[in-house]
């Protein structure tokens, strides 16, 4: 005897498709800033519509209990969206991430345990033996994947909010064997999802979300502080590809427009920061940049002669120039400096100086980071251009002042064959008459562990000190 | 529906993503991420189901767990959303 589950009325579909084409819509905005707040409201609006349809087309047997878990969740969630410092945003999308993931992880084992509710599941009453439900061998797979990748995308997200949140050292971690360990586990997981098919007992279910929980792990502790950007993207996309396949499961096609959706828009992303940087996928995700010994670099880099000078050698400069292009970096997020920038930006405007600020693919810790901070300290954003769009103006300018960023600006990235970041596109700092350079102290260098000409250039000046103290003295001499 | 048309469904909605995400300015791909990220929670349908569906606790539970955490996701992506593309503004122009 089989008990299907019922199909879904027409009106159903249609509602779950027009939730998927408002979350079209509210990527679609994003093309512009003026545009995008409208597409947030779609997006929201498109929530709204799968919610609503759910709820109204089952037999609601606890509605206390889900309007409380809603309105515990979303509480926590308004308050951080409201309260979180804007250079906290890469942790926040990572514990968001792991959010998602986790919830397809329970959601895969909730329908694991009452397929019958998801309409998977079929009851069979075998001759001489009490009646079981089976669930659907391809609910199964698309399950199995699921589980897996939600498992994957949280417990990866957890390890990169550790190292984003400076609780667990940015250093790349690495283990004896880890590419066997990895590999080996990544084969099983898939092994044990096609067993899934021929045998639904727990420990096979618990297995390979438990084997996923480890790989999401180990795959992201060797992965270095600088390569983040891949990896928070990378992130974004699983979590992308965990609801298409909990959408695939469900036969709900709003997941799987939105799962479709976040997962191309995370692999796009992390193929944009990856060409940035001029690393491969593969070398990313093996993990062990920026965690090389520093030590010929650093030890080779004391002895040579630098030009150091003081705030008030910067604003006498930069009041001089007729364009000044500021370029920042994670520093700037990490000294908070992007409101003492902006004033610095304001006073040299009012001193008729042309003002810009140019942006690496990979500066900060997530796409697009230095663009909100900027945005937070309210720098108009048509003054703020990307790599492509202004390194040819640098020849034009009579000052760089380079806050907190380092190897976006190295020119070895285009004249040594041997640095590790060789053939990375670089902003072309040097070509300005001057450049005027914030770093904290000589010794340190950057993330990928190298050493940067630029310091020992003629037209270079080194402004030793905090990011933000510098640029605020810099304020006190202009005015 | 069957097999055929989701996945009808989820290749073309690949390639709208990939159109629509690389139209996107790289200046808003922070917001793009925290959207993305409030809209994949809508995996919260399932969560509701789960949720809603009588007979096994165990299930329900669970169910509710995941509608709490979809919600922080959902509410907390779209407000962050939004309070970060109200800071983006334009020139302003100052006469005289």
């Amino acid at each position: 005897m089989v008990e299907a589950a019922p199909a879904q009325p027409a009106w159903v579909l249609l509602a779950y498709l027009i939730a998927g084409i408002c979350f079209i819509l509210a990527l679609r905005g994003l093309s512009n800033p003026e545009s995008s707040r409208r597409g947030n409201l779609t997006g929201m609006i498109g929530m709204t519509i799968a919610v609503v349809t759910t709820l109204a087309t089952h037999a609601i047997a606890t509605l206390p209990e889900i309007i409380a878990a809603m309105v515990i969740g979303g509480g926590i969630g308004l308050v951080t969206a409201r309260k979180i410092q804007m250079t906290a945003m890469p942790q926040l999308v990572a514990a968001f991430h792991s959010l998602v993931g986790f919830a397809a992880v329970l959601v895969g084992a909730a329908a694991y345990l009452n397929p019958l509710a998801f309409g998977i599941g079929v009851r069979v009453t075998p001759i001489a033996s009490p009646s079981f439900i089976s669930i659907l061998p391809v609910s199964r797979i698309e399950m199995g994947l699921g589980v897996a990748i939600g498992a994957i995308t949280f417990s990866g997200s957890v390890i990169a909010f550790l190292k984003l949140n400076g609780n667990m050292s940015g250093k790349p971690i690495l283990l004896p064997l880890r590419h066997v360990i990895n590999l080996g586990t990544l084969a099983a997981i898939l092994v044990l999802i096609a067993y899934f098919t021929q045998d639904q007992s727990p420990w096979v279910f618990g297995l390979v979300a438990g084997l996923s929980f480890a790989i999401g792990f180990l795959l992201i502790i060797p992965i270095g502080g600088a390569d983040m950007p891949v990896v928070i993207s990378m992130l974004n996309s699983y979590s992308g590809w965990a609801a298409a396949a909990m959408g695939f499961t469900l036969h709900n096609s709003a997941m799987i427009i939105t799962g479709a959706l976040v997962g191309s828009s995370g692999a796009i992303l992390s193929y944009i920061m990856c060409r940035a940087m001029n690393r491969s996928f593969i070398s990313v995700i093996a993990g062990g940049f920026g965690g090389a010994d520093t030590s010929s670099g650093a030890a080779a880099a004391i002895d040579r002669p630098y030009k150091r000078g003081s705030a008030e050698d910067a604003a006498f400069l930069m009041s001089q120039a007729e364009q000044v292009i500021i370029v920042p970096g994670y520093g700037m997020a990490v000294a908070q400096a992007q409101h003492a920038v902006r004033e610095m930006a304001d006073l040299l405007k009012a001193k008729g100086v042309r003002v810009k600020y140019a942006i690496h693919p990979v500066a900060g810790r997530m796409p697009g980071h230095m663009n909100v901070l900027l945005a937070e300290a309210n720098v108009p954003y048509d003054e703020v251009f990307e790599l492509e769009d202004i390194n040819s103006d640098f020849a034009q300018t009579d000052v760089a002042y380079v806050i907190g960023a380092n190897d976006v600006t190295n020119p070895a990235a285009r004249t040594d064959k041997s640095s590790p970041i060789y053939g990375m596109p670089v902003l072309d700092v040097e070509k300005a008459r001057t450049v005027l350079f914030v770093k904290r102290s000589m010794g340190g260098v950057g993330y990928a562990g190298i050493d940067n000409d630029l310091f020992y250039r003629d037209n270079t000046m080194m402004l030793l000190g905090d990011a933000k103290k510098m640029t605020e003295e810099i304020v006190k001499a202009l005015s | 529906m069957d097999f055929i048309s989701i996945l009808s469904i989820f290749v073309l909605a690949c390639f709208v993503g990939y159109y629509v995400v690389w139209s996107v300015t790289p200046a808003l791909h922070t917001p793009l991420m925290s959207v993305t990220n409030a809209i994949s929670s809508v995996i919260v349908v399932g969560a509701l189901i789960a949720s809603a569906a009588p007979g096994v606790p165990g299930s329900k539970w669970l169910g509710l767990v995941a509608v709490a955490l979809a919600s922080v996701n959902i509410f907390g992506g779209f407000a962050v959303t939004q309070r970060m593309l109200g800071m983006y503004k334009r020139r302003e122009r100052k006469d005289g």
